[in-house]
């Protein structure tokens, strides 16, 4: 700036200065009351994610320090005993095995089936398609237990009358978990672009053939992540075979489709039930087992989805 | 005749290229139908859930009238004489319910509003999981600490001028099990719905020179209302229709109160404890079980079909 | 590749692998003091009923299996009540029960043609269990009858006429439900007519245990169930001496077996479908194998043995079938 006296520049500064003190007022640093009030709100969100946090810690902690003394192998080979020293839940996982290994059976080909058929061969306007849908989206909100006394009404009894069998838990949970696996079938299948399968029937493939050799194996990565859900959802859950009566108690390992059958939430819930110390610390062991399995399984779908994605 | 008729009876004709297939394709025709068949069974698995809980309980309401099961409030049901009056444990759940909703709705919220609008994204990385391990972990593992915990804590922190604390079972510890159980439905489906928020509404607010937590509680908040109402009710149907914790933590008491200290019996737990091993089709204590499952199950259609209705509007509003 | 993911596919390929291990060895439960060869013996044996025999047929039956691996038994637990329905309908080939069978549940039997032994295989000594705060040691019947009662059962202790000494906690009732040979037991034998109680109660089903958790956690808490449940948990629970009109009695192996625990010693049966002896060649072996070895194992589970003259009656009972 020179020495001279400039009326132009002076009233310039002038001007400058108070733009910069009125926009000061509103631009420049809050008001510390503000500042406090933002400061709050953020904690207080924190907070509460937080608790969330803090209970799952207190769960799986509380469950693991209690749980210490019997997670060993001894409790994966020990058969089901009603003396806790002798109990293991050798019968529970092969019981949860031979289910599991129906309920995969069963899920991928009506669940991959359901979702290509609402996806490719319908519109989306008709009628019967939204039908579909709504009902999916209703039987993913049925309480499980209702599924336990479905399964005792059509399939132990009624029409199929299978008994009390490996066969019967396996099509309750398949009913169960069937919406997950279409809802993630559907979404997989979905993000298949429009224009790879365009192009597979302009070069004369049929639907089926564009289906099946172009849209399924760009998929498959998500539908084995839906698959795997899906699984991991029915490993944990109990009420459904409460009804189906499974035997509190059994000497053997269940054997086959047709056999009776135990499985491992199931043997965790009567270990939960006895009131002595000994069948606490087996619950409590029991459960860190099978949130282990849990965690693997649902690691296991989401690094299959990263590894696998395809990027279109 | 026309051009067009010339064109088509001339040499054209013979070498038109036709778009369908040759010979009609059987295979095809098997496969899709079997295709269309798969996506039937979901069908005709609500079919026989609504078959299979409405049979017996329509022989039921021959024997006992529906203003005496709906509006009596003695249930003993395998007694003699048996009371039918099914108020105590549709109150016991709703009990449940509203403590579990009064745990879950802030923290969900909140959880919901700090990784939309605080969260860095790798807080996200971190915060998310928790979440979904939280929503995978199996109820049987939220009933166990709802037992061995929640209630011994709980008795130990009960403040002397609330009157007794809880007892060995009781609502409340029942409640907040499941409202843990439950935070991850309030949270990410509430996050979905923030998300939705069209950025330029939070610019607006900005612009016009609103702190972070105005525009998170007064813009973000507001404008993803329908999806966070959405998530409450889908989480109180989970609620609603949860067992496991129940059986373990919340009693068997039928007992027409709303004190959470109190034991209680839920619905899910009535027909958990019923319904074991193979009862007897046809008895009176089969009906029950199915006429209280066919009442269940309509509160959770009915808070269902809200929820969908809630969420395509959020949907709609923005697209 | 991100090392916690793989860290987890690790964990979940080593959880699969040491399950798949497990499954190669059949499950070995060990039993104390059986030592004979596994027989060829084979079968499938459903037993259901009592949750107070359950606990025991459950032991028998583990041990039985370790001699005679090829058998496979199943033992529920739907109350005797329960049971008698199933076993009438050619369900279970046993039925455990802590009551006498009832006249309706005999025609029962005959309309699904199924014919029927019964055998004693231990003796009860139904047990009135309280809190180990309650200084209350010995009710009368007419006391329990004032707690359990349907019409306006008392709601705290200081509402029990003549309680010795005074004690003012609320009453917190645990008990069976009305599948449970228990319930009728106790409600016949206290309120004077089986299935006569109040509802106010909180009612644990078949799952005694429940009982016993509920009794341990409730100052004012007062239940009831078979005796082998106060063994197993004797440190954490309070039995009630019983005053049947000629005084106190507490329950024990003796005051049951020379019956002065009035009135709630009993016996315990097993009933057992006489039809599948022949069609189930493994169901007579483990019939005799359960008479001549209950007074053994009784004491080990908590269960009180046959006197003498009860063990050859039972084992009468069995011969020969």
């Amino acid at each position: 700036m020179s020495d001279e006296f400039n009326p132009r520049t002076a009233r310039a500064e002038i001007a400058i200065a108070g733009a910069r003190g009125a926009t000061a007022g509103i631009l420049s640093d809050q008001p510390r009351r503000d500042v406090i009030r933002n400061s709050v709100f953020a904690s207080l969100l924190f907070l509460a994610i937080t608790i969330a946090l803090v209970g799952l810690a207190l769960l799986i902690g509380d469950n693991l320090i209690k749980g210490w003394p019997r997670l060993n192998m001894d409790l994966l080979t020990n058969g089901t005993s009603s003396l806790p020293d002798n109990a293991g839940l050798h019968s529970a996982i092969i019981g949860t095995l031979w289910i599991m290994a129906f309920v995969i059976l069963f899920i991928i080909p009506i669940g991959v089936g359901t979702a290509i058929f609402l996806e490719e061969y319908t519109s989306k306007q008709s009628r019967w398609a939204r039908a579909v849908e709504v009902n999916i989206q209703n039987l993913a909100a049925v309480p499980s237990i209702i599924y336990g006394l479905l399964g005792l009404a059509f399939v132990a009894r009624g029409p199929l009358s299978l008994g009390f069998t490996v066969i019967t838990a396996s099509i309750t949970l398949t009913l169960l978990v069937l919406p997950i696996v279409i809802l993630v079938a559907r979404e997989a299948i979905r993000s298949v672009p429009p224009s790879i399968k365009e192009g597979s029937m302009a070069l004369g493939a049929t639907r089926l053939q564009t289906t099946r050799k172009q849209v399924l194996p760009a998929a498959i990565p998500g539908i084995a992540t839906g698959v795997i859900l899906a699984i991991s959802r029915a490993i944990g859950e109990t009420a459904p075979l409460i009804p189906l009566g499974a035997a509190t108690f059994v000497t053997y390992d269940p054997s086959g489709p047709a056999s009776g059958f135990t499985a491992l939430p199931l043997v965790i819930f009567n270990w939960v039930k006895q009131p002595q110390a000994e069948f606490q610390v087996l619950a409590a062991a029991g459960i860190i087992v099978l949130l282990a399995v849990l965690i693997a399984m649902n690691s296991f779908a989401i690094w299959l989805r990263n590894r696998y994605e395809q990027r279109w | 005749m026309q051009a067009s008729d010339i064109a088509a009876s001339g040499p054209a004709a013979l070498t038109k290229p036709r778009l369908e297939a040759a010979s009609p394709r059987y295979g095809e025709k098997l496969v899709i139908g079997l295709l269309a068949a798969s996506a039937a069974i979901s069908v005709i698995t609500t079919t026989a859930i609504v078959v299979s809980l409405l049979v017996p309980s329509v022989e039921f309401f021959g024997d006992v009238p529906i203003k005496d099961f709906l509006f009596g409030t003695d249930w003993g049901p395998t007694f003699t004489p048996p009371t039918f009056g099914v108020l105590p444990i549709v109150v016991g759940t709703l009990s449940i319910t509203f403590w579990s909703l009064l745990f879950a709705v802030p923290i969900g919220i909140a959880s919901a509003l700090y990784l939309s609008e605080y969260a860095s994204p790798r807080s996200r990385r971190f915060f998310k999981p928790i979440l979904e391990v939280l929503a995978g972990v199996p109820t049987v593992a939220f009933g166990f600490f709802a037992l061995v915990f929640i209630t011994p804590q709980l008795q130990k922190i009960w403040p002397g001028f609330l009157g007794d604390g809880p007892g060995i079972f009781s609502a409340l510890a029942g409640g907040l099990a499941i409202g843990l159980l439950i935070v991850p439905i309030i949270a990410t489906v509430s996050e979905d719905a923030m998300s939705a928020v069209p950025n330029g509404l939070r610019e607006g607010a900005y612009a016009l020179g609103a702190t972070k937590s105005k525009v998170a509680s007064r813009v973000v908040l507001p404008a993803a209302l329908s999806g966070v109402v959405a998530s409450i009710v889908l989480a109180s149907s989970r609620a609603i229709g949860e067992t496991m914790v129940v059986l373990l933590a919340a009693g068997n008491t039928p007992n027409l109160t709303l004190n959470p200290v109190e034991p209680i019996q839920a619905m899910t737990a009535f027909i958990a404890t019923t319904a074991t091993g193979d009862i007897a089709t046809g008895t009176i204590t089969y009906k029950t079980v199915f006429a209280v499952a066919l009442l269940l199950f309509l509160m959770t259609l009915l808070m269902n079909v809200l929820s969908i209705r809630l969420v395509r509007r959020f949907r709609e509003v923005y697209e | 590749m991100n090392s916690p993911k793989f860290i987890a596919m690790s964990a979940c390929v080593g959880v699969l692998a040491v399950g798949a291990s497990a499954c190669g060895s059949s499950d070995d439960t060990s039993s104390d003091g059986s030592s004979s060869t596994p027989t060829g013996l084979s079968g499938s044996l459903r037993i259901d009923g009592s949750s107070t025999v359950g606990p025991l047929t459950q032991v028998v039956a583990e041990q039985f299996n370790a001699e005679n691996p090829d058998v496979e038994v199943s033992v529920g637990e739907s109350g005797t009540g329960g049971g008698f329905e199933k076993f009438c309908a050619g369900e279970t080939v046993i039925n455990d029960a802590s009551r006498p069978i009832e006249p309706e549940e005999e025609a029962l039997c005959k309309k699904g043609g199924v014919n029927f032994e019964q055998a004693q295989v231990a003796n009860d000594a139904l047990t009135v269990v309280l809190n180990n705060e309650n200084p209350v040691t010995c009710l009368t019947v007419d006391q329990l009858a004032q707690i359990w009662t349907p019409d306006n059962p008392a709601n705290s202790w200081s509402d029990v006429s003549d309680l010795d000494p005074p004690f003012d906690a609320d009453i917190e009732r645990f008990g069976p439900g009305t599948d449970s040979g228990t319930f009728d037991y106790f409600t016949g034998a206290v309120n004077g007519e089986e299935g006569v109680q109040t509802k106010d109660y909180n009612n644990v089903g078949e799952d005694d245990n429940q009982t016993v958790t509920g009794v341990e956690g409730s100052e004012g808490g007062i239940g009831y169930f078979g005796y082998s449940y106060y063994k197993e948990n004797e440190g954490n629970l309070k039995a009630a001496e019983i005053d049947g009109g000629d005084g106190c009695v507490a329950p024990s192996e003796e005051t049951v077996q020379d019956g002065t625990y009035k009135p709630l010693g009993r016996p315990l049966f097993v009933y057992v479908n006489t039809d599948m002896l022949q069609s189930d060649e493994a169901l007579d072996p483990f019939v005799q194998y359960y008479v001549d070895n209950a007074n053994d194992i009784s004491p080990q589970v908590g269960f009180i043995p046959m006197t003498d003259e009860q063990q050859s009656k039972a084992e009468s009972a069995v011969a020969g079938s």
